[in-house]
């Protein structure tokens, strides 16, 4: 299973809550299947979809689900202690781990080699971190939804990517109707 | 803490900042201090400054006015962020600088990225204001709106003789 198949596999369950989808194809792919306020779609800066949604997710009450990559997470790899250190039991991070950077044409991280990302955000000293399979990435995030604590998915599947448009909404645009629709849930 | 320490962070609350993330420096050591201990801030040490941003870009959709506190070192290290996430969706960002490699420096490798400092934020058209004498501290509550008024980042740097040395 491909990062695009687990994608539409979750959105029955994420489509409900904020997220905040990685650059390139992640985002690509979100906003063809399932384009809604509640999506933050980024358009550039490599790394920082986790950062932005822990930002979001201590900023206010509603659930904030990061999509990152494991080339994006090793990209910002200081996220991860701060991260453990600033726990917000409303941010889910849900690494889509396919050993390789999609998005740029499917060179080999190190994720798919010797490194686990697992052991890593365990050792950075995250408490709910959880490896899945593709196939299981559903009933973890249901489970990690209902959870209330903050967690984190890694969820390995197969490299591979299927062809999809480029984003052209304005980037003002992305970000006014995610704020809004926050501003209403949380009034 | 000094009285500028106090009256930076009494700037940020009175300008209603709730969300502050810094990378450590010596000269802002007091301000950090006092941010930390600030009941109506919550304070967030990054480890990089662009990560530092994006949890202030985030934060800020969230709903909380934010700001970071950095080097001037860093400034090459945040370049892609500030254009592709702060610039790109219009979003506000107070940058508390500390200007090292200034009159005073004791580290010479510290004025090769001071050289570099004005010319990389004026060339990301970044509005810059450069607090030299203490009195120039007495801007910072306007330059506050201003960034808040503009969706910009907006770049204060804080210089060694401002800081009374170090
Ligand atoms: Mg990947």
């Amino acid at each position: 299973m491909i990062r695009s198949e687990v994608l539409k596999n979750l959105i029955p369950v994420i489509s409900d809550h904020f997220v905040v989808c990685n650059i390139g194809l992640p985002s690509q792919e979100l906003h063809l299947m399932d384009d809604q306020p509640t999506n933050f779609y980024m358009l550039g800066t490599m790394g920082l979809s986790s950062s932005i949604g822990l930002g979001v997710a201590l900023a206010q009450k509603q659930k904030v689900i990061s999509i990152d990559g494991d080339g994006s997470v090793l990209t910002n790899f200081g996220t991860l202690p701060t991260i453990a250190n600033n726990v917000a039991d409303n941010f889910i991070l849900l690494i889509i781990d396919n050993g390789s950077y999609g998005s740029t044409g499917d060179q080999p991280t190190y994720a798919g080699m010797k490194t686990s990302l697992t052991n890593v955000a365990r050792a950075c000293g995250c408490e709910n971190v959880i490896e899945c399979d593709a196939e299981d990435a559903v009933s973890t995030m249901q489970v990690a939804l209902d959870s209330n604590k903050m967690t984190i998915i890694v969820c390995k599947c197969e490299s591979g990517n299927i062809k999809v448009p480029v984003i052209e909404m304005d980037p003002v645009v992305i970000r006014d109707r995610f704020m809004r629709e926050l501003e209403s849930r949380n009034a | 803490m000094s009285e500028i320490d106090k009256k930076i962070v009494n700037d940020f609350v009175n300008n209603k900042i709730e969300f502050v993330t810094t990378v450590p420096c010596k000269q802002l050591a007091g301000v950090i201090d006092e941010i930390d201990s600030n009941d109506s801030i919550y304070h967030i040490p990054s480890n990089k400054e662009d990560e530092g941003i994006g949890l202030c870009a985030g934060a800020f959709m969230g709903g909380k006015r934010s700001a970071i506190i950095m080097q001037n070192t860093a400034i090459g290290v945040t370049v892609n962020t500030l254009v592709t996430l702060t610039q790109f969706y219009r979003l506000p960002l107070p940058m508390l600088i500390s200007y090292r490699g200034e009159l005073g420096e004791p580290v010479a490798c510290q004025v090769e990225m001071a050289v570099h400092t004005k010319a990389l934020l004026a060339q990301l058209h970044i509005p810059t204001y450069h607090f030299h004498n203490e009195d120039d501290v007495n801007e910072l509550d306007a330059i506050l709106k201003h960034t808040f008024m503009c969706n910009k980042p907006v770049a204060i740097l804080t210089d060694a003789t401002f800081w009374k040395g170090y």
